[in-house]
């Protein structure tokens, strides 16, 4: 998995409450077998319309988002199914950070385990730069990894909270399997003591 | 060692020797299967057994091909097809992508040893009514699926939850996971249900009262009279939607009605009254503290339906479409509106008035045996609206054998029904089972998501009988006023 230290991009908005795995990826596209290449299958319906044209009214769809990194969005974010398909498709269309209130549990998961940092702030957090990037064309953030910190051009600057060993881990790029691998010993132990009653 | 040391223990503390503090279930399955822990770190926990599946499983054995791993335990590993496959004509799958999905799978158990139960056995079905079935899902064990509804195996009091597939490859390859313990709630349900209200009510009540994300972070313990006096499908029901409040899972004690489920069951214990012994000392220890606690009220449930596109946004059968104005917040206010707008619904349309296209009798919510006998119980006698396309989609091939035994797929047919084959279905249309643009559909199963039935559907979340009563009626009715006219159930 690459590392995750320090990006600056474009602000991407998708203003919504519950925005769901089926609607970040739909299920007609999850029968590929390979893990790359489901970015032009993100959002789809709401992307799209019926006849596959680009929906004009979807914001990200808009020129001045066009290259953007950061995505923002409401309380929720990933609630649903637990496709994983639903953070390669975000990380493969451009999203490498997403911002909002509250994620389901497995999507946020699911995000550390492919590089992308999904950061919870408030929700009055988040409205702000709702606001910010609306009024500013082309609107972008820094986001440290290192020093945990969120940052604009024009002054703004947002500490925020994540869990000491996922912020360790996506700036490593670990490998997990690797981690449980070298409790080996305690795992054949564990096995070898199995009560009667989990055989 | 570690092991039985606690179960010992924790017989002593049922006993009343107080040697170690009061622990909830989850705790207590929790304690019995971690295999290391450190101070900021998450914990690594064994897995007792993982189902896999067609669609979350192909990238997770290509990783282990790809860094030369093997399946540790495929005796604990299971797997079936169910999400792609066609509910007619089933050995002809015509989308190429859908059959090299489903062929892969089975090349993929074949290369690591891991059993299927593919579309040539009666035990294929949707994973979550499979695992039940085959006595696999048992009190005390870790159950994993690259699929939400694992939270269904919850009713058994296993610990149960979904994963997505970097984590299927994770416990392919070492049979454990990195997870960080979750906060305990209990959701007490006060009062006895009316006749006419079932578990799919119950916990479609308990969402659309408190919310698509209150249980974000926490596992759920349901508890009350309400619930253990549920049989084991309805339980199954309730524990399914657990991640549709946003729990990482959901837990039943088990009890008597557990275990006579389990009996002579394939694949339980082979000494099973000494599992059953200790599986009784697995419930929540009386004094347990929980980090929250809900109470709903099932004395007041009557049958609900769905009106939005999300599972929260549901109400009574008597009510009308809410009002997104009268909403509390501005975010629900519009998140309400854009729901109605894709619902084509007015504020204030009774819900009885509501027409439908389709109905959808299915998925791992409600295609197990007890929820095609309520089906054809209110199905016998009546014809399905001649505006309405409705299909029973049996959980599994037993469960379709099962209905055939009792004759309920000759009511349903008699009664204008399409009768399938087991599979995911309709539930989340990756088959030919799909709605048009504009089409409604009264669905037994779990989401009512934008898209979730096809492009442009509008699904309502409702239970078995419901789904029966709007076939026939072409809209939404009250089943709770339904003349039965020859019985099924006893």
């Amino acid at each position: 998995m690459e590392p995750f230290k320090k990006l600056t991009g474009i602000v991407a908005p998708v203003d919504r409450v519950n925005v769901d795995t089926d609607a970040i990826i739909p299920k007609q596209f999850l029968k590929r077998i390979e893990r790359s290449g489901f970015g032009q299958f993100l959002f789809y319906e709401w992307r799209f319309d019926e006849s596959g044209e680009v929906n004009p009214e979807f914001e990200p769809n808009k020129p001045r988002y066009e290259g953007a990194s950061v995505l923002i969005s409401r309380a929720n974010f990933g609630c649903g199914s637990s496709r994983e398909h639903a953070p390669w498709a975000i990380l493969d269309y451009g999203y490498k950070v997403i911002i909002a209130p509250s994620y389901a549990d497995i999507f946020y998961n699911n995000c550390f385990k492919n590089g992308i940092l999904p950061i919870k702030l408030s929700e009055e957090q988040v409205e702000d730069l709702f606001q910010r990037t609306a009024k500013n064309d082309g609107y972008k953030l820094e986001v440290d990894l290192e020093n945990k910190t969120i940052s604009d051009e024009s002054g703004l600057s947002i500490q925020f909270e994540l869990d000491e060993h996922r912020r360790q881990f996506l700036l490593q790029g670990l490998d997990d399997i690797g981690l449980t691998l070298q409790h080996e010993d305690k795992i054949a132990a564990y096995e070898a003591q199995t009560p009667g009653y989990l055989r | 060692m570690i092991g039985s040391v606690k179960i010992f223990a924790d017989i002593l503390c049922n006993v009343g020797v107080n040697i170690m503090a009061k622990r909830t279930m989850f705790e207590k399955i929790w304690d019995n299967h971690v295999i290391h822990q450190e101070e900021g770190k998450p914990s690594v926990i064994y897995i007792d057994l993982q189902l896999v599946h067609e669609v979350t499983s192909p990238q997770a054995f290509e990783g282990l091909r790809m860094s030369g791993r093997k399946v540790r335990r495929p005796d604990l590993t299971f797997a079936t097809m169910d999400h792609n496959v066609p509910t007619q004509d089933r050995f002809n799958i015509k989308d190429p992508i859908s059959k090299q999905q489903i062929d892969t799978l089975t090349k993929n158990c074949q290369d690591f040893g891991v059993t299927l139960f593919d579309l040539n056995t009666i035990d294929q079905g949707v994973v979550h009514v499979m695992g039940p079935e085959l006595g696999l899902t048992c009190p005390g064990k870790t159950i994993v699926c690259g699929d939400s509804h694992t939270s269904t195996h919850g009713a058994f009091g296993a610990l149960a939850f979904g994963i997505g597939t970097s984590e299927v490859e994770h416990v392919l390859a070492t049979q454990c996971l990195q997870q960080s313990k979750a906060k305990t709630m209990e959701v007490r349900f006060k009062g006895s249900r009316k006749p006419g209200v079932t578990a799919k009510d119950m916990i479609l009540g308990v969402i659309a009262q408190y919310g698509t994300d209150f249980a974000t972070g926490y596992v759920i313990e349901y508890r009350g009279e309400a619930i253990s006096s549920l049989t084991m499908e309805e339980r199954m029901t309730i524990c399914n939607m657990s991640i549709e409040a946003g729990a990482r899972a959901g837990l039943i004690a088990p009890d008597e009605t557990t275990f006579e489920y389990l009996r002579g069951r394939q694949y339980v214990p082979a000494d099973f009254d000494a599992a059953v012994e200790a599986w009784k000392a697995l419930a929540t220890d009386e004094g347990a503290q929980f980090d929250s606690v809900v109470d709903f009220d099932v004395d007041a449930l009557i049958p609900q339906v769905t009106w939005g596109t999300s599972p929260g946004m549901g109400t009574n059968i008597t009510a009308s479409v809410p009002n997104p104005a009268d909403l509390p917040t501005e975010n629900e206010r519009k998140a309400a509106e854009k729901a109605l707008e894709y619902m084509d619904l007015k504020p204030g349309t009774p819900m009885s008035s509501i027409n439908i296209d389709y109905v959808f009798i299915g998925s791992c919510t409600n295609g197990r045996i007890s929820d095609l006998r309520a089906a054809a119980e209110i199905a016998r006698g009546y014809k399905v609206n001649e505006n309405v396309t409705a299909i029973v989609v049996p959980g599994s091939g037993r469960v379709k054998l099962q209905a055939e035994e009792e004759g309920l797929d000759v009511i349903f047919k008699e009664a204008g029904f399409e009768w399938r084959d087991a599979g995911c279905s309709m539930c989340l249309a990756m088959n030919p089972d799909v709605l048009k643009p504009g089409q409604r559909c009264a669905s037994t199963s779990n989401r009512n998501f934008e898209g979730r039935q096809g492009r442009g559907g509008r699904t309502h979340l409702v239970s078995p009988a419901m789904a029966v009563a709007a076939a026939i009626k072409g809209h939404f009715t009250d089943v709770r006023d339904w003349e039965i006219k020859s019985p099924v159930l006893n």
